[in-house]
């Protein structure tokens, strides 16, 4: 059976929504996956991978500024999973960042979040249009 | 954030009674936590049994807890990590850095 679902998120760019977006991932993820390992994982990547893209865009995107909406697409089906991540801010450089304990102190307080991110899913683009950027991450689903 | 503090005679014990510690509480913590270096304490044990979640903002926090610690030669030690904090500890490979262990009362006998 195909498991086709799309969702469209708008909420303001403060922290205090990270957990509602987590818990949506987590959520998705649940109603997808057939599989009970695959489901409690594929839940907590996205709990993960969602939080971690929403705080960069708020701090790093959308300069902390709270009036600032973000816009979160997530498009997920038996085989892929499709997150893109909307700011009409300044942007940031994905090249930039680098990890810590890898090309960073690994003492340092700051810095895991996109390797994180890329870590978890097979791909992390960040493109920048002209009044809008996207952060946008994919991954591959293992068929159950 | 909820937190409980119990005393104990080798360390505070900082109890995060939090789901999540993350971008949005992990200014709150830090700044509590600060509070008991700031007031003489050297040695703080985190028990994390509670938290079941934890992003790259509240691992940073623990970050600066052990770097605070270290400069005043004391300790920060972690405890109860649940299955997926132990793997974003083990992803980020600060699973190298802190002292974790099971429980609290684990935590305490290691001093």
């Amino acid at each position: 059976m195909k498991n086709n679902i799309k969702l469209n998120i708008t909420v303001p760019g403060q922290t205090r929504y990270l957990s509602l977006i987590g818990h949506i991932g987590e959520n998705l993820a649940r109603a997808v996956c057939a599989c009970d390992a695959e489901r409690e994982s594929l839940a907590q990547k996205l709990n993960i991978v969602l939080t971690e893209a929403m705080v960069n865009t708020i701090k790093h995107a959308n300069i902390g500024n709270p009036e600032k909406d973000i816009q979160i697409n997530i498009s997920i089906s038996d085989k892929e999973l499709i997150i893109r991540i909307y700011d009409c801010g300044k942007g940031f450089n994905i090249q930039d960042v680098g990890m810590p304990g890898i090309d960073a102190d690994i003492l340092s307080e700051r810095g895991r979040g996109i390797y994180i991110i890329k870590s978890l899913m097979d791909s992390v683009v960040y493109i920048r249009k002209q009044h809008c950027n996207y952060l946008e991450m994919r991954g591959t689903l293992n068929k159950s | 954030m909820n937190l409980k503090i119990e005393n104990t005679s080798n360390a505070i014990i900082m109890f995060v009674q939090e789901e999540r510690l993350d971008a949005h509480n992990s200014d709150e913590f830090k700044k509590n936590m600060n509070s008991h270096f700031e007031s003489g304490q050297k040695n703080i044990i985190i028990d994390l049994k509670d938290v079941r979640f934890i992003d790259s903002s509240g691992l940073g926090v623990l970050v600066s807890g052990f770097k605070n610690a270290s400069t005043r030669q004391g300790t920060l030690k972690l405890s109860g990590l649940q299955s997926q904090v132990k793997s974003m500890f083990e992803l980020t490979r600060l699973h190298r850095v802190f002292e974790i262990f099971a429980t609290v009362d684990d935590a305490l006998d290691s001093y």
